[in-house]
């Protein structure tokens, strides 16, 4: 990562400009990554090449993060050495706060959802007195 | 202050002036990681609207389905114009590197017509759900969906104006250690709101039409 070698020089005007140097080769191997990321989930739903929908699920959810771990390094240059390592630790207790907050709610509403009421589609609706 | 000073004399009549550097190296200023840390607060209030979606998602209360509204080749349109606009913004960063006003506010300007696009396609999705009947009160499904997205294309349109506002600044005054740190922070920001709609476009879009 450039931004290493930056740091490692230690002067000020890197300081200056936030402390890191975007270049653009890594923009477009970013852009690259992130624009096949994003084109195969499309073409899965799209095109329906792999049947099942539950392993299709799993591939698209295995994209999504794989496009976000390519997003915060390429784009928005995440390293452990940025601002003295405090943005990575800012962000992993985000990642944290966030996973509780999904699984947590879908894991607790999931079961209350489950005792109270079926889901109503439409020809539920339909059919209903 | 007089122990540092005794201190220091003690030091210096020994062996000549000693300077230590004890502490870690701070940076120049702390807007970046206050920003950064912005961001990840803004990340805890999307994450609560994707849990709220999450759970509601299938509450249809006998009204559409998101296989029966949503588009995918729209969808598809509005998340290339996304990620062209982050390209566009790296290379507007690039230019302000090299102290290129003119080149940086080209990048800019692109960048602004691209997050222009992105946010007429969605309004245009939202009014064609509402004219349908398929607005946020039909269901809690199309409740937490109009609230997700549409909390994201309003820090999408913060987004324009704030680099509406920037480009002013640079052409008034330059590339100057204000607007550089500036237009850092609203890279942050513009690359976060891309990495927002990487979770919408799965999880809403592409989840909900299978």
């Amino acid at each position: 990562m450039s931004a290493i070698g930056h740091a490692a020089h230690g002067d000020h005007a890197d300081a200056d400009a936030g402390g890191f140097h975007a270049t653009r080769k890594d923009y477009l191997t970013g852009f690259g990554l992130a624009a096949v990321m994003t084109a195969i989930p499309f073409w899965l739903v799209m095109a329906h090449p792999l049947g099942s929908a539950a392993l299709t699920g799993g591939v698209i959810i295995a994209f999504a993060a794989a496009q976000v771990v390519v997003h915060m390094v390429y784009f928005l240059h995440m390293n452990s050495r940025s601002e003295g390592g405090w943005t990575l630790l800012a962000l992993l207790f985000t990642i944290l706060m966030v996973g509780i907050v999904l699984s947590g709610s879908l894991w607790v509403m999931y079961h209350l959802d489950h005792n109270m009421m079926p889901t109503i589609t439409p020809q539920d609706a339909r059919l209903m007195p | 202050m007089t122990t540092a000073a005794s201190q220091i004399r003690l030091v210096a009549g020994r062996t000549g002036p000693e300077f230590y550097m004890t502490e870690a190296h701070h940076p120049e200023n702390g807007t970046l990681l206050g920003f950064w840390i912005y961001l990840m607060s803004d990340c805890l209030i999307f994450a609560s609207l994707f849990a709220t979606y999450g759970v509601l998602s299938r509450n249809y209360a006998g009204g559409p389905t998101g296989a029966q509204v949503f588009e995918l080749p729209m969808v598809a349109v509005n998340t290339a114009l996304l990620l062209f606009s982050s390209i566009t913004y790296g290379m507007a960063m690039i230019a302000t590197q090299q102290n290129k006003v003119r080149e940086t506010l080209g990048w800019l300007a692109l960048t602004g017509l691209l997050g222009c696009g992105f946010l007429g396609l969605e309004l245009k999705e939202f009014t064609q759900l509402i004219a349908d009947g398929a607005g946020p009160q039909r269901s809690a499904f199309l409740s937490s969906f109009f609230t997700l997205v549409g909390t994201h294309g309003l820090h999408v349109t913060f987004g324009v104006i704030w680099l509406a506002t920037l480009m002013v600044q640079v052409a008034q005054r330059g590339i100057t250690a204000t607007n550089r740190r500036r237009l850092m922070c609203l890279s942050l920001f513009w690359h976060f709101l891309d990495v927002i709609w990487i979770g919408v476009f799965s999880f809403v879009y592409l989840l909900g039409v299978m």
